[in-house]
């Protein structure tokens, strides 16, 4: 061997074990800006409950939670004021239920023709297809269910101009991505094994897919269903484009009604002032619908909890 | 060859046969020149090195490979004369007949119950459901272990009674022949041994052809034994059948210098 040259070897020499003063400052500064970035979003959404709730504090000081439950109106920008909810959680609930028809069904079929049947070329082309449905602008949905799909609807059944069958199955629409794109991943992720025990019983693609795949799946599936109403409670142009602004309690598909979030766009557009009671019913359905999208979340986080299956 | 093969269709009726076949997946050639006949109720041993081959013809016999982009089969598959890789036949109804346990146990994130009922329903069994899930959890042996908890899930089993599950779920469906590829590699030497034990019985009622790298299994439980082995042809390996023939010829005078090379342990 040849006596190594002492240029290459120069780092060596100013190795240390001590501590690096600055090596030290760097990382801790680094941890302070990634931390700070995280906080953020923390931070926002606690501030968007304070406020939501700080107003909607004050709006029950004004109505009671009688009016607020128990009355079957919802009329708070009239002379007549009435403050009862059930309206608008209708409209929501009948536009969300009508687009889960839509969007459950063919979302899962979808994803179980992309993970158990289409080849690997195919389904590595359909699904960014299909998931481009997710980037279509919501007002572009709104309006197609407005000036298409209703006066397409109108041919065969008699509907309101604006009305929730319309509405609710463009947003059905609008989330098949959602709930086949997370079906896909969780039915994707059922080990192969499986499969070859169930084929090799002579099951057929069918039974495999439907009995031994979907149950093995079945809280990712569950946690596709629930971000998909999430998303139907919380979409809002569609619902002010083409489902009304009426508040009725009424379970008729064909008839106009007002969604909560619909109902908060139309009055934050217009010229309600600061302060007044038309004000702070913003911050109280907004505090409602809060409250029921975070009830979704919990339930989605239980049933995953509870299906929660190992294999292997 | 030719004699191994007349000597071994003097031991009994052959129910599976093959006919030059070749494997390939996409265009490598797994498995090459194969000619050999499984017979009724004998355990038969599948022995080789790792890549020879011996599951891939294995899962060749019910169609198993069907699942595999771009494995093909040519040459001839009989099973009771009828060539299973004809364009009428259905792969589910072959899978029907032939059986399969599988390398790693697999049970089904189901209930115990549910494991063995599956298969049964979907082959549309009407009789009493209860009474086949008992006498299938028997036949393994496996009922007195589970009987108390059918209701549990199939998982909570440990690897060997896993093992002995997928094996009464097999047998629910009543296949005539079963495969097993590597039944006991994951499992202890006393789940191992029950498992054996668990062959010699079934043999009276079924075929049983098993893949296994532990020679000391295929001398105990196999009537005929097939030893593989890789060959090279233009630099590409291919596996081939070497030797077929019953367990103690291959085991105490083997014909071919590889296998008593290999079944000594000098290689593999």
């Amino acid at each position: 061997m040849e006596t190594p040259n002492p240029v290459s070897l120069s780092i060596r020499r100013e190795r240390t074990l001590e501590k690096s003063v600055t090596r030290g400052i760097k990382e801790k500064i680094i941890a302070l800006v990634l931390l700070g970035c995280a906080l953020v979003s923390v931070l926002t959404t606690l501030g968007i409950i304070l406020t939501l709730f700080e107003v909607t504090v004050e709006f029950f000081q004004e109505v009671s939670f009688a009016q607020f439950f128990l009355d079957t109106r919802w009329t708070p920008l009239f002379a007549d004021q009435h403050f009862g909810i059930w309206p608008l959680i209708n409209g929501t609930l009948l536009i969300s239920a009508i687009a889960m028809l839509v969007a459950v069904p063919l979302g899962l079929a979808a994803a179980a023709y992309l993970s158990e049947y289409a080849s690997h070329r195919l389904a590595s082309t359909l699904r960014p297809a299909l998931e481009l449905l997710a980037g279509v602008p919501t007002v572009v949905y709104g309006y197609f269910a407005l000036t298409y799909v209703t006066p397409l609807l109108r041919n065969f059944i008699p509907l309101d101009v604006f009305n929730a069958l319309s509405s609710g199955l463009v947003m059905g629409i609008m989330i098949i991505p959602t709930v086949g794109s997370i079906s896909l991943d969780s039915l994707r992720a059922v080990p192969s094994s499986l499969r070859e025990a169930a084929y090799g019983l002579g099951a057929t693609k069918m039974e495999v897919t439907t009995q031994v795949v979907f149950p093995a799946a079945l809280s990712g599936i569950a946690a596709s269903i629930i971000l998909g109403i999430s998303r139907a409670v919380g979409e809002t142009m569609i619902v002010v484009i083409a489902a009304g602004q009426q508040p009725r309690l009424t379970l008729n598909p064909a008839e106009q009604v007002a969604a909560m979030t619909a109902y908060i766009a139309q009055v934050a557009a217009g010229d309600t002032p600061r302060g007044t009671i038309g004000y702070k019913t913003l911050f109280a359905v907004g505090s409602t619908l809060f409250l029921i999208t975070l009830l979704l979340n919990i339930i989605s986080y239980l049933i995953a909890q509870r299906f929660r299956e190992v294999y292997d | 060859m030719q004699l191994t093969h007349q000597t071994s269709t003097a031991q009994g009726t052959s129910i599976i046969s093959t006919q030059d076949v070749n494997i390939f997946y996409g265009s490598f050639l797994a498995v090459k020149q194969i000619n050999l006949d499984i017979l009724r109720n004998k355990i038969t041993a599948f022995i080789g090195p790792s890549g020879c081959g011996k599951s891939t013809l294995l899962r060749a016999f019910n169609r198993l490979n069907d699942l595999i982009v771009g494995a093909r089969v040519d040459g001839t598959i009989s099973y009771k004369g009828r060539n299973l890789y004809a364009p009428e036949i259905d792969p589910v109804e072959v899978r029907r007949q032939i059986g399969m346990v599988f390398q790693r146990p697999n049970p089904f994130p189901k209930s115990i119950y549910e494991n063995i009922a599956f298969g049964a329903r979907i082959n549309g069994y009407r009789g009493d459901m209860d009474e086949l899930v008992e006498r299938s959890l028997r036949q393994a042996a496996i009922w007195d272990e589970v009987k108390d908890k059918l209701k549990q899930s199939g998982l909570s089993l440990s690897g060997g009674q896993q093992q002995r599950l997928c094996i009464a779920r097999a047998m629910a469906v009543q296949p005539e022949v079963i495969l097993m590829d590597e039944p006991a590699s994951a499992l202890d030497p006393i789940s191992t041994l029950r498992i054996e034990d668990l062959m010699q019985e079934l043999k009276e009622q079924y075929t049983i052809i098993i893949v296994t790298h532990n020679m000391q299994q295929a001398s105990r439980v196999a009537d005929m034994t097939a030893f593989f082995n890789v060959e090279l042809t233009d630099g590409k390996r291919s596996g081939c059948l070497v030797e077929y023939d019953k367990t103690e010829q291959i085991f105490q005078n083997p014909q071919q210098q590889s296998t008593q090379e290999y079944v000594t342990g000098r290689f593999g």
